[in-house]
């Protein structure tokens, strides 16, 4: 049974999976270096050391991601979207609408009976709404981004920010800092007002069906919980992988099938 | 009789003396953390500069956004229908005064009578605003007054896409990484920026003459990208510092009010 692989270079992190059968043998994620084929080559030598393979095992891979152009060891790129769906079906079946929140962006896609890209938008023109929002915010706060979204559950009294804007909301977040807010207050107002953003454009393709959340952000409950009360429906957790992986994980499925067509061709 | 006007904006705080529409003397500075600070301090060096002392000064008028705070001020009025006041003033063919202040971007319309007809303002999102500039200098290590000047030693064009401030910054940080000139760096920065308030600017028609004030309308950089962004050429409020327009406006506001209370007290 032959063996492919998926790696997805972000902005931020970088992911790879390996399969075998439609099984994940071996999976990796790292931050993301400055250069996208350093961020590749340790992805993907993390997974292949996680499933006790060697790269010469591996009969096809592909790449993707905002670093995907720079990947030496792919054998085709195919775009993020593409890529989240296909992962976003296999990680939950009944997956209709797709959330993916990115290092840098956020997108949101409608899938069909067929797993392909419907309905979708997507921000990329500004930071707010994205993971850096709320990495800028953790860093300014002293938090990792994990104990971020931790702190939406242990607040008292939530501080709302007046702006959305990346640049203002430090800012504020700073001020109230100064002004003794207890961590937690502050912390939950972020994931609020991320969640915010968030929903606008999940809105906007109005969601339908079961919800599901892939990327690092899927992990932060802070920012799942509020944008459930903000979109009126409840997303699905994932149970199967790591939401983070979705990305490389529907580039190893879409490998899969490569292989297969190759071999009845 | 004399009068002054004081602008507490959120970067520099301003302060002009007028005497029957003729400027005294002006002043500019870095704010303070307290605008109430600011604005004693600036007017006391218009003052010192004019050889007057507040007791000279007939009516003051303040604008801004630390206006609330001003405690020496007779009234208050926006920084739209100041900054409109004080370029009407000084080039009465103006009909569009775009105003980038460090944090928001204004732009206004102006009927043939001077009045304001329409404007738009952005205080909502960083791009496009003073900050966008100051977190480029910080990022580049360049003083903020420069940026026009180094700008204009430019070669070679760059593009940066991204018009937010947090996205922009890191395509800066790899244009540095990869070894691109600083002059080349700002030039696309102050087209980003151009771009931005282009945009804002528009959604309200734009109508000739184009005047821009405040801080940034001094960096010719923006001043040169923003014609080119707009289109058209942008004007230049020939012999005064754009800076102290809205100061100005409200000093101006400051002397129609003491002529026509002098007005009514006769009746």
């Amino acid at each position: 049974m032959s063996i492919v692989a998926g790696c997805d270079v972000g902005s931020l992190t970088s992911k790879a999976v390996i399969m075998k059968a439609g099984r994940i043998i071996g999976s990796h994620i790292i931050k993301s270096k400055p250069r996208p084929q350093d961020s590749a080559n340790a992805a993907l030598d993390g997974a292949l050391l996680s499933a006790g393979i060697s790269k010469e095992d591996i009969q096809y891979c592909i790449g993707t991601g905002y670093g995907r152009e720079k990947i030496e060891f792919v054998d085709e790129v195919v775009s993020e979207i593409k890529c989240h769906g296909k992962g976003a079906r296999w990680m939950l079946p009944s997956a209709e609408t797709v959330i993916d929140i990115g290092g840098q962006d956020c997108k949101t896609m409608k899938l069909d009976k067929d797993g392909n890209v419907g309905r979708f938008a997507a921000n990329d023109k500004c930071a707010s709404g994205t993971g850096r929002f709320l990495e800028v915010m953790a860093k300014v706060l002293g938090v990792s981004i994990d104990e971020l979204g931790k702190l939406s559950a242990k607040a008292k009294e939530p501080i709302t920010l007046a702006s959305t804007c990346t640049v203002w909301a430090q800012a504020d977040v700073i001020k109230y800092i100064n002004s003794g807010v207890p961590i937690e207050d502050i912390g939950a107002g972020i994931n609020t007002a991320m969640a915010v953003r968030v929903a606008i454009l999940v809105n906007s393709v109005k969601p339908e069906g079961d919800i599901f959340m892939t990327g690092g952000v899927a992990k932060n409950i802070g920012v799942v919980e509020t944008l459930e009360k903000l979109i009126g429906k409840r997303i699905k957790r994932a149970r199967k992988a790591d939401p983070q992986i979705a990305g490389a994980l529907g580039a190893a499925l879409i490998a899969e099938e490569r292989g297969k067509r190759e071999k009845t061709s | 009789m004399i009068v002054a006007g004081c602008d507490i904006g959120s970067l520099t705080a301003k302060a002009v003396i007028i005497e029957n529409g003729k400027i005294l003397s002006t002043a500019v500075m870095r704010a303070k953390t307290r605008p109430s600070e600011s604005a004693n301090e600036v007017m006391q060096m218009a003052l010192d500069k004019a050889k007057l002392t507040m007791n000279d000064i007939g009516y003051v008028v303040g604008t801004g956004y630390g206006r609330e705070q001003i405690p020496f001020v007779d009234q208050v009025e926006s920084e739209i229908s100041c900054h409109a006041k004080g370029a009407w003033q000084i080039m009465p063919s103006v009909r569009m005064i775009i105003d980038i202040g460090g944090q928001d971007a204004k732009a206004t319309r102006l009927d043939d009578n001077g009045n304001v007809a329409r404007y738009i303002y952005n205080d909502k999102c960083a791009a496009g605003t003073g900050r966008f500039l100051e977190v480029m200098a910080e990022a580049l290590e360049v003083p903020l007054e420069e940026l026009g000047d180094l700008a204009a030693q430019s070669t070679e064009k760059l593009n940066i896409s991204s018009q937010c401030v947090i996205f922009a910054e890191t395509e800066v940080v790899s244009l540095v990484n990869e070894g691109s000139k600083t002059a080349d760096i700002l030039n696309a920065l102050h087209h980003s920026l151009a771009k931005r308030v282009a945009s804002l600017t528009r959604s309200i028609d734009v109508k000739t003459d184009v005047v821009m004030t405040g801080g940034v309308a001094k960096n010719s950089g923006v001043f040169n990208a923003l014609s080119e962004a707009l289109g058209l050429p942008l004007k230049a409020l020939d012999g005064v510092d754009p800076q102290i327009m809205g100061a100005l406006g409200a000093a101006l506001y400051a002397e129609e009010k003491v002529k026509s209370e002098g007005r009514e007290s006769k009746k």
